[in-house]
């Protein structure tokens, strides 16, 4: 049995994964950043990149070289040498991978903590959806009630609340990173510190029917006192139903049902 | 013409048919005649006289096909007939289209009605590409559109992907382990007739008012319990689907654990087996969950229940922890089987036992076990409560442990072997190597939970299901066919073809899904129509990829219906391999065995001189067998 040239294979899979990981940090894989949450997770992704870049290195270096070396001859009918295992390198190549994981699922669980903390100076802003489109709510400025349109302040921390009239909708601006889903019946939360001025776009991004794909509404984040400003110029307030408790969302049901006579419309007596 | 009528068949079939969807159909008029309702319902989701007929009629038409009437008449007490494997065989091409009990014949039922399912899936698929090449509105309507990839995705799942391996181990696995044929040859039988009828349901959902289901195949309630009669169409198909599901793994099971030939401990089986008793239990344990999701579906739209109606109590993030339940483990269910083929065909193909074979095999049984505790990492932004999230994402990210032993261990399966290269089935399993690689890292970091918050519902999704699904389970599937392609037909394909199809596949595949990863890390969401014109080149270039592989699959189609018809045989054991489906003639006879093989040793032991597998029946069995000496080195130098 020849001896693996150990050295150079690690030399080769090392060279590959670096060249790979070079290039591949060559680019803004998650596009344009515009939240304090950017940070971290871009950071996340550089990481796991290399991480993968040198996974994969070894993966192929050691496929190419075996097939390089031990392809057979044309006629060679001889079998491979009567290997069954190596316990050492079995318990090398399980322990290691769990390391990997769980040091990677460590820094994944650090990263979560650090972009769900909450600010003390938060301000709540309620994002109202339906098939197919979104509206939104202010409630420390009046309830003031906008369409299509959301303005939120830079550098201040957003407590999104999300809601659905209908269907499961899904909230999220990809420059932001953070995306929640917005579930009819139950307020679910988004954290976002935007942290830089600019005009976004909120994409829907859960499957609600026909109109999903263009499920879109226009996001500006703006100085505080431009923004003070907006929310004062906003003249209607939220209309009532939006936000449905689930008391009043019996009452809206029963109502249903009285004016179309039972379930199916029929005209039977429920009685 | 009236024998033919009383006979188990066809004629019988179509009788049965007619008179199931008959009494459906009556049963809910004249209920409803009685209660003094309208006779017909049809709000969207309703239409009683067309669901249950839809129920009704497939079993009408399985019980005059034949698929219960040994069953009935043991149970009525009446002579049954003689049960001497009549059904066994196939001998002219019609034999296909019956009630066959044969595990053989039932395996190429299976590989053939999955390949034309696998056809049309394809098909669905380009429709969606051509959609796709440029953004805007191309060919059909954004609700047109919901329902093509909610139907593509359906059929490649549960009437490709999980019953072609169905297939391929029904056909290969009795051999293996040395048994004559399943424990139940009469539910194999009804396992595969269910599935036919599973694969018609759901594509008739496109002649239904609304048109096919286009809630995703993941059905999310309430779009799901509020979409058009279509959606009824899927709830009923998957009940189908997964009946003939867990009614194969059941039979899997008992097969493996009780029919196995005389010395075949577990550490003498082969890979395959061990890939094929560990789906089989995530199969029993996971799809009915599946069923029941889609039951509660079902009740909500047809009886007007409330299991996922938020407006009376309903809880919505409820169907998805039910759903998820099966359908993590489902992802598992398509790939373990993979798993054992390439174990078999690295090592037939590399001359080398395979490596760590032990450890091998364990990992299949941690991944079934871990593969039950990571349902959640689906839900990482469905408003779940978030404490659940890191406990899964750890989980989640260990299952690339056992993962990375299986792929580290084929790896080392090479190493010191005689690689041949002229089998496409080894040149599919080299390939799956490198692309399942990439589909398991980017599932790596679809756990982490912060990235996955990003990424979620976008094309990296899709991108990374196809490099899991398309680079793993379809390049298996196509490894296995090629692997065992002299031993169902007999004869040889033609390995030039193979290798058109084998090179058109892997560029087809990465060009088609790679380019995928990088525009939906860039912001472009999944199950959209129109899309931001930015990525328009990218999408371009991903449909005209996706035509090739598409095109390309039309070689493989060829090659295996010439070559069935014509090819040159084949021989008993062309790949000079050691397990015992191939100490048998190509195809096997009709029992399989005339005597029951004895096993001897590991089946995998190339390279020790006269190490043997099995001893077949009749054989004039040497002096002495030299069991071999299990060689473990201490360092690979």
């Amino acid at each position: 049995m020849t001896r693996l040239p150990i050295l150079k294979l690690t030399l080769a899979s090392l060279a590959f994964g670096a060249v790979q990981s070079v290039v591949l940090l060559q680019f803004d894989w998650f596009g344009g950043a515009a939240a304090s949450a950017a940070g971290p997770i871009d950071l996340l992704l550089d990481v796991t990149i290399v991480v993968s870049s040198f996974i994969f290195a070894i993966c192929c270096v050691a496929l190419g070289y075996a097939l390089i070396k031990w392809r057979v001859k044309p006629g060679d009918e001889s079998d491979g040498l009567p290997i069954h295992g190596n316990t050492r390198l079995e318990v090398i190549w399980t322990v290691i991978p769990v390391i990997i994981v769980v040091a990677l699922a460590g820094y994944s669980w650090a990263v979560l903590d650090d972009i769900e903390s909450k600010d003390a100076d938060r301000i709540t802003v309620n994002v109202y959806s339906q098939q197919f489109a979104w509206t939104f709510g202010y409630p420390e400025s009046g309830n003031k009630w906008s369409e299509g349109e959301l303005h939120v302040p830079v550098d201040r921390q957003i407590d999104f609340k999300l809601h659905a009239q209908d269907v499961i909708h899904s909230f999220w601006v990809p420059e932001w990173r953070i995306k929640k889903d917005n579930v009819p019946g139950i307020t679910t939360d988004a954290l976002v510190t935007p942290d830089k001025v600019g005009t976004y776009q909120l994409i829907c991004t859960e499957l609600c029917g026909a109109g999903h794909a263009t499920m879109r509404a226009k996001v500006v984040v703006e100085p505080q006192a431009d923004y003070d400003k907006w929310v004062a110029g906003l003249e209607q307030e939220v209309p009532g139903g939006l936000l449905l408790t689930a008391d009043q969302a019996l009452e809206i049901e029963q109502q249903l049902q009285e004016k179309e006579g039972g379930i199916e419309g029929s005209g039977v007596d429920e009685t | 013409m009236a024998m033919a009528i009383r006979q188990p068949g066809w004629y019988r079939g179509a009788i049965g048919f007619v008179l199931g969807a008959a009494f459906g159909f009556g049963l809910v008029i004249a209920l409803r005649a009685i209660s003094g309702l309208d006779l017909f319902q049809t709000e969207q989701t309703g239409y009683p006289h067309v669901i249950v007929p839809l129920i009704t009629a497939p079993f009408g038409f399985l019980f005059g096909f034949g698929a219960f009437d040994y069953w009935f008449r043991w149970a009525a007490g009446k002579p049954t007939i003689p049960d001497d494997h009549s059904g066994h065989g196939a001998f002219r091409w019609q034999d296909y289209f019956k009630f066959n009990t044969d595990h053989k014949v039932i395996g190429i039922q299976y590989v053939v009605t999955t390949m034309f399912f696998f056809l049309i899936g394809g098909l669905l698929a380009l429709l969606i590409r051509a959609e796709l090449a440029q953004p805007g509105e191309q060919i059909v309507a954004a609700n047109t559109y919901n329902g093509l990839f909610s139907t593509h995705a359906v059929v490649m799942i549960f009437l490709f992907i999980i019953p072609i391996f169905a297939g391929l181990a029904n056909y290969v696995l009795p051999l293996m382990i040395g048994a004559p044929d399943m424990a139940f040859p009469r539910l194999n039988a009804l396992s595969f007739w269910l599935l036919p009828i599973a694969g018609i349901i759901f594509l008739a959902s496109f002649l239904a008012p609304g048109g096919s289901f286009d809630a995703g195949w993941t059905g999310y309630a309430p779009l799901s319990t509020g979409a058009p009669l279509g959606q009824s169409f899927f709830n009923i198909g998957v009940q189908f689907a997964g009946a003939s599901s867990i009614a194969t793994a059941l039979n899997f099971l008992v097969t493996i654990i009780t029919m196995r030939a005389p010395g075949m401990n577990p550490w003498r089986m082969p890979l395959l087996v061990w890939a094929n008793l560990s789906t089989s239990l995530l199969v029993v344990g996971a799809t009915p969950f599946v069923a029941g999701a889609q039951f509660m579906v079902f009740f909500d739209r047809a009886l007007g229940m409330n299991f996922f109606q938020f407006l009376e109590g309903g809880d919505v993030i409820s169907y998805q922890h039910i759903f998820w339940f099966y359908s993590h483990p489902a992802v598992y269910i398509m790939m373990l089987p993979g798993f054992g083929i390439i174990s078999e065909i690295i090592s037939t193909h590399a001359r080398k036992p395979v490596f760590g074979y032990r450890l091998m095999a364990l990992a299949l049984i941690g991944i079934v076990v871990l593969s039950y505790s990571v349902w959640a990492h689906h839900m990482f932004v469905a408003g779940m409560f978030s404490w659940l999230r890191v406990p899964m994402m750890i989980t989640t990210m260990l299952i690339a442990v056992p993962t990375g032993i299986k792929i580290f261990s084929w790896l080392g399966t090479l190493f010191y072997g005689k690689i041949h290269l002229y089998s496409t089935a080894m040149l599919f399993s080299l390939a799956f190597l490198v692309t399942f690689v990439v589909g398991g890292i980017s599932g790596v970091m679809l756990g982490m939970v912060p990235l996955d918050i990003h990424v979620s519902d976008t094309y990296f999704i899709v991108a990374h299901l196809h490099f899991v699904l398309f680079g793993g389970s379809v390049f298996t599937i196509f490894a296995g066919i090629y692997h065992w392609f002299p031993k169902m037909t007999g004869r040889m394909y033609d390995e030039r073809l193979g290798r058109i199809h084998f090179w058109g596949t892997l560029v087809g595949t990465w060009f088609t899904f790679l380019p995928m990863h990088w525009i939906g890390m860039d912001g472009m969401p999944r199950r959209v129509a129109d899309y931001a014109s930015v990525y328009g080149d990218w999408n371009l270039l991903i449909s005209v990829s996706a035509f090739i592989l598409g095109a390309v699959q039309l070689v493989f189609l060829y090659n295996m219906i010439v070559s069935w018809r014509f090819g040159p045989k084949a021989g008993d054991n062309p790949w000079r391999a050691h397990s015992i489906e191939w100490q048998v003639s190509s195809p096997p006879p009709v029992f399989n065995f005339d005597e029951i093989p004895r096993v001897v040793g590991g089946p995998y032991e190339y390279g020790t001189p006269g190490a043997r597998h099995a001893i077949m029946g009749g054989e004039i069995v040497p002096e002495e067998v030299p069991e071999p000496e299990p060689t473990t080195v201490t360092s690979p130098s």
